[in-house]
């Protein structure tokens, strides 16, 4: 993955808690997320497409989301409330949005934002797209950023060998 | 002043609200895309549009196409995640008076809606 795609994300995380939450993020070091990591209970999925293909998750712990929704939008929700997923949904939207701004001259278009509320859930992908995993710690606990991204010229490069070499 | 924000997210609009709300506007309509906008521009004579860019159904930017071909002169400001020149280009070209690029402070939507309605006033 483009070591750009994930500085971009890097930024775009702190900028959106800083601006929206007043909420400091601590990034810790991103890694490949190889398989049986650790669940959560909310997830924020957002889809690229464009010059950069593929999905980003925005990954919480239930009480850390009740947090950061509290401080969000003024109110304490829990987090079956009914528009407890809406505002997930658009921190998932600003801090992709944010990124996407700074894939330079890459044009990307981000889907409207899904959002998963269960307890410890995985959100799995198709295994042919490397997933970073970045971890960020606030105040307010845990939060993840899963990016399985790529540029579209990639991955129909690797379509089209794909294909040949199962002729 | 009528306020017609136009954005899927309820948290969004709520945001929107409270700082309008603190400027001294009351008169506020609201929309979930924009097809629902469209519906309600009629009845509610908006006086000034926040509009997002991305919603599902009708996105803000086609909504502005279409708005503009019977109003040509009521203030819209877009309130998007969208920071690519060429999309403030094109959302220019569409009829947008003015831009805020989410996320943002209180601060600085008040801003950019007292210099959008002072530039229609001038």
């Amino acid at each position: 993955m483009d070591p750009k795609f994930i500085s971009a994300f890097v930024k775009s995380i702190s900028n959106v808690f800083s601006t929206m939450l007043q909420l400091p993020v601590e990034v810790g070091e991103p890694r490949i997320k190889d398989g049986d990591e650790e669940r959560f209970d909310v997830s924020g999925i957002i889809g690229m497409s464009g010059e950069v293909v593929g999905s980003v998750v925005l990954c919480f712990p239930g009480d850390a989301a009740e947090r950061i929704v509290a401080i969000f939008t003024g109110e304490q929700m829990a987090v079956d409330s009914e528009d407890f997923p809406d505002a997930i949904g658009e921190l998932v939207n600003m801090v992709a949005g944010g990124a996407k701004g700074m894939f330079e001259d890459r044009e990307v278009s981000i889907s409207c934002p899904s959002v998963i509320v269960g307890k410890d859930h995985n959100v799995s992908r198709l295994k042919d797209v490397p997933c970073v995993l970045i971890p960020c710690s606030t105040d307010c606990g845990e939060v993840v950023i899963e990016i399985a991204i790529q540029d579209r010229k990639l991955a129909e490069g690797a379509d089209a060998q794909a294909a040949s070499a199962s002729v | 002043m009528k306020i017609l924000l136009v954005d899927d997210s309820k948290t969004m609009r709520n945001i929107q609200k409270s700082v309008l709300s603190q400027l001294g506007y009351s008169e506020i309509e609201e929309a979930c895309d924009g097809v629902d906008a469209l519906s309600k521009v009629g009845a509610f004579m908006p006086e000034l549009l926040l509009v997002d860019w991305n919603m599902p159904n009708m996105d803000g930017l086609t909504f502005v196409k279409k708005y503009r071909q019977s109003d040509k002169s009521t203030p819209i400001i877009m309130v998007t995640t969208e920071t690519e020149r060429a999309r403030v280009v094109e959302a220019i070209k569409a009829g947008v008076n003015n831009y805020v690029v989410k996320p943002f402070t209180p601060d600085l939507l008040s801003q950019r809606i007292n210099e959008t309605l002072e530039k229609v006033a001038a």
